[in-house]
């Protein structure tokens, strides 16, 4: 795919993508829940919702209208300016981390469509150079939602969940940048393009980086909160830590980011370790990525359910002791053989 | 689910295992060595293998374990002491009642109400009979004294209501006539002992 031969990238464009990304990527964070509470209950040998519409399916929905009609409290002691904007921030961060990933192949609107005929869509809105960069630099930033969140709600529990907070931030965040380091090294660039080109004649960064892989890996679960690392809100210890006072659509902002958060961590896994939006054998390259992030995405609920968590202090020694120095000698050694 | 596991009340003649665990490493070298073994050993593979194992067998093998409650059931114990019943005899399809009155007497939460009187044969006719379940505690001692066995416990254990206090009439607690041949002796709380006859032992008369 050669990037002189697409046509350009008009304003009109990339509007729709940013509302085409907001609309999907909603509606499959919502999904996620479902399919979430699905995973958990059959491995657990347990049916899931079963009861609203067929197989539970319209559950999103009672979900999603009891979210809305709930009161919205804010607490009396509560520092009620930064309470009510810190969801917003960890869903907003979560949305404008996806504008620089590219989520669905480019089309081109057909030219009967009134208003919009004709207008090219990309398949990223904002095919920034440095998209990895920009990318994590969101998703980390998402991590001021919970932080202020926990420490404005005067609140105990929400103290704690804003400790743990900050000390998961100070833990994933090297692991990320070192792991996903040596595979641009190799790749020589932080677009997500550049990214995807280069595995699709060649075999899978995987296969050259698998120790990068699994790195990222598990600093994606640290970074999006998910189970083994799931500190800020673990029920049985802190309650909610630091959603312990949030109510009604403020609490499903931050359920929406996390999701949406999920889903980015299987889409730039899929980009850069998994050989991206590439035809593979016979099958066409947009199942592909669609299964890519299916899998990841399965993965996460396969792991909620089958690991415990660790505990804080467990987690920073994880990875200041032992993956941060794996990712170093990893770069270390990626470094040599590209020398060599 | 049999209902042999309900019956068998000798805890500790089951089948526990074990676990043979390791000491908790306290060394910094020896913590590491416990981390390096676990990163390369397949624990962590094999807990996702037993999440998987057991999706497959939910979805494929028939294994789900959800009871759908409200419509289906689990059987429960004869032993178990629900909301009662009154039984008939079943030869002639008289109520067993004879009015004695010690379920009334006896019941600690005094929650049963009976009025007696003798019909034309002077024989005792229990004219009303009531429990109230709003005080009933469910203590099974009504039916431990029953003499007839008239009074027993029987599986219906839905007892939520509108209402704060449930009474139940004897009629609604009766066997119906047309479930007659329906009706199962009662094989718990002061129920005979399956062998009762060996434990029964000839008075003595002499001194
Ligand atoms: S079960 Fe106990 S409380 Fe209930 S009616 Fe019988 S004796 Fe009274
Ligand atoms: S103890 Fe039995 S026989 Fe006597 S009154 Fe109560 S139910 Fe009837």
């Amino acid at each position: 795919m050669d990037a002189t031969m697409l046509p350009e990238v008009t304003a009109a464009g990339v509007i729709v993508k940013a509302v085409i990304i907001l609309a999907v990527i909603a509606a499959i964070a919502g999904f996620g829940t479902y399919i979430e509470r699905k995973i958990l209950a059959f491995m657990q040998r347990r049916l899931g919702p079963t009861h609203v519409g067929p197989f539970g399916l319209l559950q999103l929905a009672a979900d999603g209208i009891k979210l809305f009609t709930k009161e919205d409290i804010i607490p009396q002691h509560a520092n009620k300016f930064i309470f009510a904007i810190a969801p917003v921030i960890t869903a907003a961060t979560a949305f404008i981390a996806l504008a620089a990933v590219p989520v669905f192949p480019d089309f081109t609107i057909w030219e009967w469509v009134p208003f919009l005929g004709g207008v090219f869509v990309p398949s990223i809105a904002a095919d920034i150079n440095v998209g990895i960069l920009f990318v994590l630099g969101m998703m980390a930033s998402g991590l001021y939602g919970p932080l202020l969140a926990g420490m404005a709600q005067a609140n105990k529990w929400g103290i704690i969940g804003s400790a743990r907070t900050a000390i998961q931030f100070l833990s994933y965040e090297v692991v990320t940048g070192l792991s996903i380091l040596a595979p641009i090294m190799i790749v020589g660039s932080l677009s997500f393009v550049d990214f995807n080109n280069y595995q699709t004649d060649g075999l899978w960064m995987v296969v050259y980086q698998p120790v990068a892989f699994i790195l990222f890996i598990i600093a994606g679960f640290a970074e999006t909160n998910r189970t083994p690392f799931d500190l800020l809100e673990h029920e049985a210890e802190i309650i909610s830590g630091y959603v312990t006072e949030y109510s009604g659509m403020r609490w499903g902002l931050f359920f929406i980011g996390e999701y949406a958060n999920m889903i980015t961590i299987g889409i730039i896994a899929s980009v850069v370790f998994l050989g991206g939006y590439n035809d593979f054998w016979f099958i066409p390259a947009w199942i592909m990525i669609i299964l890519k992030i299916a899998f990841s995405f399965f993965f996460m609920l396969w792991v909620r359910a089958s690991w415990p968590h660790v505990r804080p202090d467990q987690l920073m020694w994880l990875c200041w002791k032992v993956l941060m120095p794996l990712a170093v000698i990893n770069i270390l050694i990626t470094g040599l053989v590209i020398m060599i | 689910m049999s209902l042999e596991q309900f019956k068998d009340r000798n805890v500790g003649t089951q089948n526990y295992v074990k676990l043979d665990l390791e000491h908790t490493p306290t060394e910094g070298w020896c913590k590491f060595k416990q981390v390096v073994k676990r990163t390369f050993q397949p624990e962590l593979f094999q807990g996702l293998g037993v999440t998987l194992r057991e999706m497959i067998n939910a979805l494929f093998r028939n294994k789900m374990h959800t009871t759908k409650y409200p419509f289906e059931k689990l059987p429960i114990s004869p032993r178990y002491r629900a909301v009662h019943d009154m039984l008939r005899l079943m030869e002639s399809g008289n109520y067993r009642c004879i009015g004695c009155g010690l379920c009334e007497k006896i019941c600690i939460s005094d929650c049963i109400a009976m009025e007696t009187k003798y019909d034309e044969n002077q024989r005792k006719e229990v004219s009303e009979y009531t429990i109230n379940f709003g005080r009933c505690i469910f203590c099974g001692y009504c039916a431990e004294v029953c003499p007839e066995l008239a009074i027993v416990h029987g599986g219906r254990f839905e007892n939520a209501s509108e209402q704060r206090a449930g009474f139940s009439l004897f009629e609604d607690m009766l066997t119906p006539m047309d479930q007659l041949n329906q009706q199962q002796e009662y094989a718990g709380f002061g129920a005979i002992s399956p062998n009762a006859d060996e434990n029964i032992k000839s008075t003595p008369l002499a001194y």
